[in-house]
């Protein structure tokens, strides 16, 4: 194939849209991270966060998190078009700080758990899923 | 305008005092979620429900901020602790305003 310049043009605009997305995407996680933690330092350990390796339908992910006293849990999916998912706030009557619910995922991504925990501190944990179909009706 | 919007609940009859127990909860609802077209190309207009309570004697068990990234008939599930007999509230709050509510009775023996 002769690379013509009308393909460089539109290879290196394709490329460079697809450089783009992902970014955008992230700094929304790292601002709706900022506002729920107020730039605090963010630990491990101390929460768990359950989904499935692979998702097939990206419109039900079965989610679970746990953070034994923690007082607020924040879900993130870092590859929605908006990153907020959910935030579970324990009053006294909760036995554990355990919930379970479904989410929607665009596509293959992380999904992040961030527990407040009474004293202030946070602990995050990570999970990787991968869908298969998406979940936004795009 | 969300329609034929059903809560459903599912609590134990008794327990024993201090007892922890299980709690399922369903509500039947679209969850649009803001992102999706119709046919013509128009963004169809997000209608969520953005808030869920539970709540046991009027103390907080629960209180979740839903996002449109939760699905269709959003589901939950936690645990409560049950000090007495009395009454779950649950309370699921529409885009649109309106307010879903359900009671479940629990006798402690």
């Amino acid at each position: 194939m002769k690379l013509t310049r009308r393909h460089t043009l539109m290879l290196a605009m394709g490329s460079a849209a697809a450089a783009m997305l992902p970014m955008a995407s992230f700094g929304a996680t790292e601002d709706a991270i900022a506002a729920f933690t107020g730039g605090a330092e963010i630990g491990a350990g101390g929460i768990t966060l359950t989904a499935p390796e692979i998702a097939e339908n990206g419109n039900t992910v079965p989610i679970e998190v746990n953070a034994p006293g923690a007082a607020a849990i924040l879900v993130l999916a870092a590859g929605n078009p908006t990153p907020a998912v959910a935030t579970f706030n324990f009053g006294p009557l909760a036995a554990t700080q355990h919930a379970s619910t479904r989410v929607r995922l665009a596509g293959t991504q992380d999904v992040i758990a961030i527990a407040r925990m009474p004293d202030g501190s946070f602990v995050q944990a990570k999970q990787e899923v991968k869908v298969t179909i998406g979940g936004c009706g795009g | 305008m969300a329609e034929n919007v059903t809560p459903r609940v599912r609590v134990p009859r008794d327990a024993t005092a201090g007892e922890v127990i299980t709690i399922k909860t369903l509500i039947s609802h679209p969850m649009e979620s803001g992102q999706r077209k119709d046919g013509d190309g128009n963004v169809i207009p997000r209608s969520i429900i953005n808030r869920f309570t539970c709540t046991f004697n009027g103390e907080v068990v629960i209180d979740v901020t839903l996002e449109p990234a939760i699905s269709t008939n959003p589901y939950f599930e936690f645990e409560a602790v049950v000090p007495e007999s009395g009454t779950f509230a649950f309370t699921w709050y529409d885009d649109d305003g309106d307010v879903y509510t359900d009671t479940k009775e629990i006798a402690v023996s």
